[in-house]
């Protein structure tokens, strides 16, 4: 499954924060988006994960087919390491959880309560949960914050694995993963609020704009 | 969806999990009035049924912000909006679950605690029968209420403040509906004017909460 997006334009709070974007994301292929903080990266990745709708342009494909780590990690403190994988393989129709307890090396805590985990710990659990999503595409937001050199080795076994199965995966990470990957910087996309909007595609928002100049 | 039920069920049962805060508090209502209003048996037992109704509501009150608000902020309520539940179905399994740790303990506490308001002995029955219709209908309308104020922090206050007005057409005719019931009167039109506000709230709000929720997650 593909993922085109043409002529995007995020914003967050109505604001614009990146315009223009356009950019594909192929099976098999791993992109990182680099970009300062607050450059929208984030707001980049909410908007492919349906969570907000677009200002301007479009995005091809159906949510459905994409799954987003963000930076919270959405477990339940008083919930076992297992019954939270549990939990979310289960509203994703996934029977099996052994190759994401596995692949992020959870074996040993399955049965201790996430609460009592470390940040490292949580945040492996957390990656593990895009494991039994079984989606084709990860958009994932800096996914390495508190991992240990290993558990970063682990993270990157598990995206190659999943590229190479045919998936795709859209990473904002300040570090180097050590992936054969491609790069995408948003800063050249960095929207101006100040400039003025002649070419017509950017109607939707130019009168609003007008009105305040 | 079946599996968000059993999570939530689950995690209200576990330590802090809040179940029993409402029905703790119902108990604490129902045994403070008698020692507020004086020991006389016929005034209490006039009051018992509106009493009951009151504590129940507020008890179903106390909890409401916990429906959202603790998946928004540990992040859980964004992954399971890109899940492949539609987001009405999560307002309805929220609700559903609210009532079952909430409603449903109130329902079948509600006659028993009655007996310390010398509650008249038709009135157990015609107490559990309203509250069973009724707090469906309070559950749903909380976590509507509790979708709108999910971004916001100590959101409580203002959450009461929507809720509350919406709660009083359930309590007008839930109350009465007791009342004239264990009077031995018909109570048969308040408690179907009660059972359609019911309906029509689980009819309805799951698509209203869902709309607040997808502009909350923004």
């Amino acid at each position: 499954m593909e993922l085109r997006v043409e002529n995007l334009t995020v914003a967050r709070g109505g604001v614009p924060v990146l315009e223009g974007l356009d950019f594909t994301l192929s099976p098999g292929q791993v992109l990182i988006l680099r970009g300062p903080n607050g450059s929208g990266k984030t707001t980049l990745l909410r908007t492919l994960a349906g969570l907000q709708p677009p200002l301007v342009g479009s995005v091809s494909t159906d949510p459905e087919q994409i799954t987003y780590g963000a930076h919270a990690d959405g477990l339940k403190a008083t919930l076992s390491v297992e019954e939270n994988l549990h939990f979310w393989a289960s509203v994703h129709g996934v029977a099996d959880i052994a190759p994401a307890v596995d692949g992020f090396n959870l074996r040993g805590l399955l049965e201790r309560p996430s609460a009592n985990l470390s940040a490292g710990q949580k945040r492996r659990l957390g990656l593990a949960r895009l494991l039994v999503t079984g989606r084709p595409i990860w958009l994932l937001d800096e996914p390495t914050v508190s991992l240990d050199v290993a558990s970063v080795k682990l993270f990157a076994d598990a995206v190659q694995r999943h590229v190479a199965a045919g998936g795709s995966a859209l990473i904002a990470t300040h570090i180097d993963l050590g992936l054969k990957a491609d790069t995408f910087d948003v800063g050249p996309y960095k929207a101006d609020a100040h400039r003025p909007r002649d070419d017509g595609s950017r109607d939707s928002y130019s009168g609003f704009d007008e009105a305040f100049q | 969806m079946i599996a968000l039920l059993v999570r939530d069920l689950r995690l209200a049962m576990r330590a802090g999990g809040g179940f029993g805060l409402g029905l703790a508090f119902f108990l604490i209502v129902s045994t403070l009035v008698p020692f507020g209003v004086g020991p006389e048996a016929a005034i209490l037992s006039r009051i018992a049924p509106g009493i009951l109704w009151v504590g129940a509501l507020l008890a179903c009150l106390l909890s409401l912000d916990r429906i959202f608000q603790l998946d928004f902020e540990d992040g859980s309520l964004d992954l399971l909006a890109t899940a492949p539940i539609p987001m009405e179905g999560i307002v309805g399994v929220k609700a559903l679950a609210h009532w079952l740790v909430t409603g449903l303990p109130l329902t079948l506490a509600a006659p028993v605690l009655g007996t310390l308001m010398n509650l008249e002995s038709p009135g157990h029955f015609w107490i559990f029968i309203t509250l069973l219709i009724g707090t469906p209908a309070l559950s749903m309308i909380g976590a509507f209420g509790a979708a709108l104020t999910v971004g916001l922090k100590r959101g409580g206050l203002l959450l009461s403040l929507l809720v509350l007005p919406l709660y009083i057409p359930t309590l007008i005719f839930g109350a009465e509906a007791a009342t004239r019931g264990t009077a031995g009167l018909s109570a048969s039109t308040p408690l179907l004017m009660m059972a359609g506000i019911t309906a029509g709230s689980i009819a309805l709000l799951p698509f209203a909460a869902a709309a607040a929720l997808r502009v909350n997650l923004r």
